[in-house]
């Protein structure tokens, strides 16, 4: 009954832009309470983000990260599965990347190094996701539970493998050693060259053109083939789905080997773009904050890219605050991205009936208005 | 309008109720007088705010304006609480009760005088003793709920509002899950309150009930009180043409069903859930082309179960399915894609849990089950031109409304969602229908146009299984009708022989006399 009430673009523009406005507000108190100007504040992390071109780079090479895990949750969503495995699905993708490159960046040019490194990304990322997967689809494993798990034995592995097997001779950090350039993925300043523009170097790089690529897939699966509708069936009503024909144990499979694949191409942006080499710890909590993205983007491609570049914007922006506010430290702006998560995410639902009120009241008037006007 | 008794006392009134949600008005200036100690109906389709009125006067839900009486006197109804402590008690479609409690810890729960349960229990014990003889309402105190079957947990609900001094008591469809022999002893039970004083409302659509149990009847349609009637005064016709709005014809015509060769069959199958129950025991039946076959039944006897493993949904543990020259057992089961293949097509119980998906669009869910066909797809991508050109067609060939493919499947009232799937089944042109509760929660309207269209389908030579839970219904339609109880089939009665008595009985496990000599050899129920 209350689910038709208020317009379309209300509920995807309008409550997710008041949702974030109040978690700068709430932002705003903190900064009071720790003796900054919030206005002096905003104005930092908003120019330190997309005020000069480098900041600019930041911000979308911080995104690109965000697009691929918080597709590769929305694509599991869709289909009513959590996958919280983004973390090590990418980690052991980037494993893929960094195979490749190693053994192959002295035989073959870019161009031929990079479909390689793009599949392999998306194999072992949705290798580690096939576990959990089969485990969920045939033994009934919660699949919340076992996708942590995984994150944890990745990075065990990972430290095992960086340790032991692939460091260099003579090195004590547990880095392989460099890739040649002709492997690494092209910065944007290095591709807009080609059209004769001019760019800052930054760390934003193709990967950000193939996140945008991997947006529209998504969607077109998602609302515009058959796989995409018993995707979405399952997710929406499992016994619906049944009685359709959908072969549920299957498609659990599926949709987890693409979500596993999307945690994956992360890599591509971390590890062939930025790191240049194998290391540890590259993905850093994005896996995690895919989930936060997916959550702000509503499950939609396009509203996953806004809320990237949202995040890509609190991630620069705040490191650019706590480099010139001494109060200021890294905690506090993983505060600032808590509280957008905890307005947009889990009270996203607390000013709906307001807002709903709010327009049912101001559409009466309307009416009532027009009404007037008819009769006069 | 004039009200009838107003010499009397009145137990509750209702002056202009008024409720909205959003823009929806479900309850719109709402007067209503019951008199203390009558029994009073209130009748309305689905959606046209009944449900919304009893929960304003249980203080569910609260009235945006409008005022409500008990004995005269004006309350301020917030919550249940409240309304029960004014002597308003409720029994609600669906049971409140814990399964594994007895009947008294039922009835005393949320009513304990103290922190210590043995003083309450003892005193609920006499007062309910009090209670089932005056009232006729025996039940065993100490069975647990889960073991008495539906018409005693009913009374338990009964107990529950009267021990907490309810005084005018409320019921919302208290029928729907009984046998007609159960429901003739609660309409016993409804005078015996009657006599001692308790005012009774009873929720309900079906037109019957209404006749047989009450004293007067209000009608309600698109949220306002449209009609008052002494019950004596009035009859089926008049109720129906007031619910709808228009004159309906309440009277399925069909000729003589012409059955030919057999379309599907089943031999000896039975079926045991995941928690070990024998939902199905030895089912044998047979499907002709050109014939309706009613499946009659209290809900939960096996019905259902049947209809899933006919439709693919669940493969029987032995027995067999014969379709055309296909076979399917436990070796060899099928798939629900698989029977739509064979020509099985399945209107679901439940539209809202299987037959389509609320978020979806009505075209999203016009293509539920067929969602790989070619007609749709492409090589990669789907064609939402064609899937929209088809939903549309299928809403000018079913009535259904609003005509607008885009909208939400939630969205459509329960009798245009019901066209909407009946039409996507139907339009695959299958050779067997599995049609289940095709009536449920439909309005009177949708309900003529249903009717029609599957005595239609018949006379094309489709054949047709029909679960119902309304036996006016399955009398109705079928041309044979096939009884379960607990899994297996009791016996089976012609159309012409059927009535309202032999199929209660049957629906108990009782074969009637008149029957054992002509049914014996098809009868695989027990020995009684």
């Amino acid at each position: 009954m209350n689910d038709s009430k208020i317009p379309a673009w209300v509920n995807i523009i309008v409550l997710p832009l008041i949702n974030i406005l109040f978690a700068f507000a709430f932002s705003a108190i903190i900064f009071i309470a720790v003796d900054v100007n919030p206005i002096e504040a905003a104005k930092t992390m908003i120019s330190g983000a997309l005020g000069y071109q480098e900041g600019i780079g930041y911000t979308f090479y911080y995104a690109t990260n965000f697009i691929f895990t918080g597709l590769a949750v929305a694509v599991a969503f869709s289909a009513g599965l959590f996958n919280i495995g983004g973390e090590g699905q990418a980690y052991i993708g980037g494993l893929g990347v960094g195979l490749v490159c190693l053994g192959l960046d002295h035989t073959l040019p870019f161009w031929a190094i990079l479909p390689i490194t793009m599949f392999a990304s998306m194999a072992f990322g949705a290798l580690w996701a096939f576990i959990p997967a089969y485990l969920q689809a045939y033994r009934g494993s919660h699949i919340v539970i076992t996708t942590i798990m995984f994150n944890f034995i990745a990075s065990s592995l990972m430290v095992y493998l960086m340790v032991n097997v692939l460091n260099q001779k003579g090195q004590m950090a547990p880095v392989s050693r460099l890739f040649e350039p002709s492997a690494v993925l092209p910065g944007f300043h290095e591709i807009v060259g080609w059209f004769g523009l001019s760019f800052s170097e930054s760390p934003m790089n193709l990967s950000f053109l193939i996140a945008l690529v991997c947006c529209v897939l998504v969607w077109l699966l998602l609302w515009r083939t058959r796989w995409g509708y018993a995707i979405r069936a399952m997710g929406s009503s499992p016994s619906a789905a049944e009685y359709g024909g959908i072969n549920r144990k299957r498609l659990i499979i599926i949709v987890m080997l693409i979500s596993g694949a999307l945690s994956g191409l992360l890599s591509l942006n971390e590890v062939q773009g930025y790191g240049q080499q194998l290391k540890l710890g590259f993905v850093a909590g994005y896996g995690f904050t895919g989930i936060a993205v997916c959550l702000i983007g509503r499950n939609h491609p396009f509203g996953i890219i806004l809320a990237s570049v949202l995040f890509g914007i609190l991630y620069q922006g705040g490191a650019e605050l706590s480099f010139d506010f001494p109060n200021i430290d890294r905690e506090m702006i993983q505060v600032v991205q808590a509280l957008v998560v905890l307005f947009s995410g889990a009270l996203s639902l607390m000013l709906v009936k307001p807002t709903e009120r709010l327009f049912v009241y101001l559409d009466a008037k309307k009416k009532s208005k027009t009404q007037l006007a008819a009769e006069a | 309008m004039s009200q009838p008794h107003n010499q009397q006392n009145i137990a509750l009134e209702l002056c202009g109720i008024d409720k909205k949600f959003g823009a929806v008005h479900a309850n719109c200036n709402i007067n209503l007088k019951v008199p203390a100690g009558t029994i009073h109906g209130i009748i309305g389709e689905n959606g046209a705010g009944k449900s919304t009125l009893m929960n304003i006067i249980y203080g569910f839900y609260i009235a945006d304006s409008g005022d409500i009486k008990i004995s005269g006197k004006t309350r301020k109804l917030t919550s249940s609480k409240e309304a029960i402590r004014y002597g308003i008690g409720m029994v609600h479609q669906h049971f409140m009760l814990v399964d594994n409690f007895s009947v008294l810890e039922n009835v005393i729960l949320g009513a304990e005088d103290g922190a210590l349960l043995k003083p309450s229990l003892k005193k609920a014990r006499t007062e309910l003793e009090r209670l089932a003889t005056e009232y006729r309402l025996d039940v065993p105190l100490d069975a647990l709920i889960e073991d008495l079957p539906v018409g005693l947990q009913q009374r338990v609900e009964i107990l529950k509002a009267l021990y907490r001094g309810a005084k005018i008591l409320i019921l919302d469809e208290p029928t729907g899950v009984l046998t007609p022999q159960e429901t003739d002893h609660l309409f016993k039970i409804f005078d015996a309150l009657r006599d001692k004083g308790v005012t009774i409302l009873l929720i309900t659509h079906k037109l019957r009930e209404i006749l047989a149990a009450t004293n007067n009847v209000s009608v309600m349609r698109q949220g306002e009180m449209v009609a008052h009637r002494k019950t004596a005064d009035t009859n089926k016709e008049e109720l129906a043409e007031l619910m709808v709005g228009r004159k309906v014809r309440l009277k399925v015509e069909k000729s003589l069903a012409t059955p030919e060769n057999e379309l599907l069959s089943t031999s000896k199958v039975t079926y045991t859930d995941e928690m070990g129950v024998d939902r199905l025991k030895d089912v044998s039946i047979s499907i002709k082309s050109g014939e309706i076959v009613g499946i009659a039944g209290v809900s939960g006897n096996g019905q259902s179960e049947l209809m899933s493993l006919l439709a693919g949904l669940i493969k029987p543990n032995s027995g067999q399915v014969n379709i055309g020259q296909t076979c399917i057992d436990s070796m060899h089961p099928s798939s629900a894609a698989q029977m739509r293949e064979l020509g099985v097509g399945h209107i679901p119980e439940d539209r809202l849990v299987m037959g389509l998906i609320k978020s979806f669009s009505a075209e999203e869910s016009a293509i539920l089950g067929y969602q790989n066909s070619p007609t749709y797809n492409g090589k990669l991508l789907n064609k939402p031109k064609v899937i929209n050109q088809e939903c549309a067609r299928l809403m000018e060939e079913w009535d259904v409304r609003p005509r607008d493919p885009k909208l939400r499947s939630s969205l459509f009232s329960g009798g245009n969602q019901q066209k909407l799937i009946i039409g996507r089944e139907v339009d695959k042109n299958p050779d067997v229908l599995l049609i289940g509760q095709p009536t449920r929660g439909v309005d009177i309207g949708a309900i003529e146009l249903i009717h029609k269209r599957i005595i239609e389908l018949r006379d094309q030579g489709k054949g047709i299984l029909l679960v119902s839970v309304e036996l006016d219904e399955i009398m109705a339609l079928s041309d044979r009708i096939i009884v379960m109880f607990d899994g297996h089939i009791v016996g089976e009665v012609s159309a012409e022989q059927a009535n309202e008595k032999i199929l209660g009985m049957m629906m108990a496990n009782i074969m009637p006399d008149e029957l054992l000599s002509t049914t014996q050899q098809t009868t695989t129920g027990e020995p009684i």
